[in-house]
């Protein structure tokens, strides 16, 4: 297993490949990815019990991405975990391609077909209730957006998953607090979010989205509570890593010239740089 | 090469009739960008309205709006518009009679790589089905124009579909007469006669021109309406050309072209061929790269009827 100055680095190798594909493709939703890179590198690479060999075993822990634009951060890992040759990245968004701008389930490693938002949650309540009614152990992990939770789909599966008592199951939600129109409270209010799930009965976690240790500890305790499904805040940054997209609207589905990729570039090395100069040093 | 896209000449007519006009209101579900609607909003920000992404509520709120005399225009992507939310267009808006405009943005396959969850290929199946709901797709930016200036002053449900990016003009100006439910003939021939809507006219009058080097006569109908369907161009199409080629940019089951044989079949039979995007998840590309890959292309729309023609002898 990789430890956390490992996955500050893959995390940080992550984005680079992201910006590169969405420069390439000249397409992609960049700021979303960049706000998620963290959660789906622990998950990937720390948390989640799966298998690059075999995608349909059936004892793995299910990822559904509900937020589904987001996808350039998940074809990245999967790609470099084997899942498929990474020299089909370069393929993203071409004519013909299977790795689109939303995961797509021809692919190994896709569970299901995602984009349309709101749906990602109900799919995962269903998972996990079949994963109670064969007795597995399987968990299933959902990241939903921050703007999605508008969408009334979320609500009607939230009420079903407590009701159902699926402690088997995790929402994350990617709180960047940006969608495409703006500051999700000014476009529509969500706040007190902790306060709506924990009356849907979950179990609620509020933690940096973006730090590698808090995220590893808080997948670590899951349940928290015996019969609830938990509710994980991941408070973000929205275009994390690259100094010039962080917290910036336009970059939602922005696509870096050549200078921005070179800068990006530099700053995420810059990253990796220091992690490495660490490295030998206690971790924090 | 034309750079407006259809969107934005939606929000500039908007914008105008507005002004003097203040039951006019705009709804959106995080789409105002990708519907060119920010200087709308920024203008007019009492009658605008934003939903956040939630689009179930979105056309029920505009519903409400509606009964109680606004004139509500939705403007959210024909995808999730026509999808998502097509229980409250067939009860809220159609059944219920509201006046409601629903304008799917982004449609067809103009969201490109981003998948089926973003093809709008079904809409104009589903919506026609509904009674009581106006189904409408401009060619390009002058029709647009005339569209939405029409549609402020008709009482009822209407959902029009355009695309994303700009098209090319197929009208000189937006001098013209335009009325719903009446088509429009572009090009005259009595050999065949080439069907389109929406996107697809530009298709059908470079089709036109291929043809006409080759001396096949080629009449053109823009059927900016589907709904209320003009038969009557539609019979006389097949009375004097004899053979019909639909055009859309929507599956082949249920559109355009499901509408015209609806309508020969039981009143006068022609050879017809139906082109539009197979049965099939569509493949991953641009929109030109997507038609050309399906055949909606003048080349292939050209061939067809050259073939269609000489098998008729
Ligand atoms: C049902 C549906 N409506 C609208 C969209 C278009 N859309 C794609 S991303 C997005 C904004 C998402 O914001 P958020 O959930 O906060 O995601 P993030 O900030 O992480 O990108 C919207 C409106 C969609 N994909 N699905
Ligand atoms: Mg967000």
């Amino acid at each position: 297993m990789m430890d956390i100055i490992d996955l500050k680095k893959k995390a940080a190798e992550i984005r680079i490949r992201l910006f590169q594909m969405i420069h390439n493709a000249k397409a992609g939703h960049t700021g979303g990815s960049l706000s998620n890179t963290d959660i789906l590198t622990v998950l990937y690479y720390h948390t989640m019990r799966h298998n690059p060999q075999e995608p349909k075993w059936v004892e793995r822990d299910r990822f559904i991405a509900s937020k589904g634009h987001s996808v350039e951060s998940l074809w990245c890992i999967l790609a470099d975990l084997g899942y498929f040759p990474k020299s089909e990245l370069e393929t993203f968004s071409q004519f013909g391609t299977r790795l689109i701008g939303h995961p797509n389930n021809k692919v190994p490693g896709i569970e299901m077909n995602t984009g349309a938002l709101g749906h990602g949650l109900p799919i995962s309540v269903g998972m996990a209730l079949a994963g109670k009614r064969d007795h597995k152990d399987y968990r299933v992990f959902c990241l939903m957006g921050d703007g999605e939770q508008a969408e009334g789909s979320i609500w009607e599966a939230a009420m079903s998953a407590s009701h159902y008592k699926l402690d088997n199951l995790v929402g994350i939600i990617d709180r960047n607090s940006l969608q495409i129109s703006g500051n999700t409270e000014n476009v529509m209010g969500l706040d007190p979010l902790d306060k709506k799930w924990e009356a849907f009965g979950w179990h609620v976690v509020s933690i940096d989205g973006n730090d590698i240790v808090s995220l590893m500890e808080t997948f670590n305790s899951i349940p928290y509570t015996e019969g609830k499904p938990t509710l994980i805040i991941a408070n973000t940054v929205k275009g994390k890593g690259v100094s010039f997209a962080e917290n910036a609207i336009g970059w939602h589905h922005r696509v870096p010239s050549d200078e921005e990729l070179a800068l990006a570039i530099k700053e995420l090395t810059e990253q990796i740089e220091s992690l490495v100069s660490k490295e030998g040093q206690p971790h924090e | 090469m034309n750079k407006i896209a259809n969107r934005q000449v939606i929000c500039d007519t908007l914008m105008h009739l507005a002004k003097d006009n203040q039951d006019i209101i705009v709804l959106a579900s995080d789409s105002r960008g990708s519907a060119a609607m920010g200087p709308f909003a920024e203008k007019y920000p009492n009658q605008f309205v934003e939903m956040g992404i939630a689009e179930q509520n979105l056309v029920g709120v505009a519903a409400g709006l509606a009964h109680s005399g606004k004139k509500p225009f939705i403007t959210s992507p024909a995808c999730f518009l026509s999808m998502r939310s097509i229980e409250q267009i067939k009860v809220d808006v159609a059944y219920s009679g509201t006046n409601v405009k629903l304008v799917g943005i982004s449609g067809g396959v103009s969201y490109g790589a981003l998948g089926m969850s973003h093809h709008s290929l079904q809409d104009i199946a589903v919506t026609r089905a509904i009674p009581g709901l106006a189904v409408m797709l401009p060619a390009d930016r002058h029709e647009t124009k005339k569209m939405t200036e029409a549609l402020v002053h008709y009482d009822g449900g209407v959902y029009m579909r355009i695309g994303r990016n700009p098209v090319e003009d197929v009208y000189e100006s937006d001098d013209y007469d335009f009325q719903i439910g009446k088509a429009v003939r572009l090009h005259e021939g009595t050999d065949a006669t080439i069907i389109a809507c929406g996107e697809t006219v530009k298709v059908g009058l470079d089709a036109c021109a291929l043809l006409a080097q080759r001396g096949i006569r080629t009449r053109l109908v823009n059927m900016h309406t589907i709904k209320p369907l003009d038969t009557e161009e539609i019979i006389k199409a097949a009375k004097e050309t004899g053979f019909i080629v639909t055009l859309e940019e929507h599956s082949i089951y249920g559109g355009l072209g499901a509408a015209v044989a609806e309508t020969t079949s039981q009143h006068c039979p022609v050879p017809l061929k139906i082109l539009g995007i197979p049965d099939e998840p569509p493949i991953a590309g641009k929109t030109a790269e997507v038609f050309n890959h399906y055949g909606i292309s003048a080349g292939n729309v050209a061939t067809i009827i050259e073939e269609g023609l000489r098998k008729e002898g």
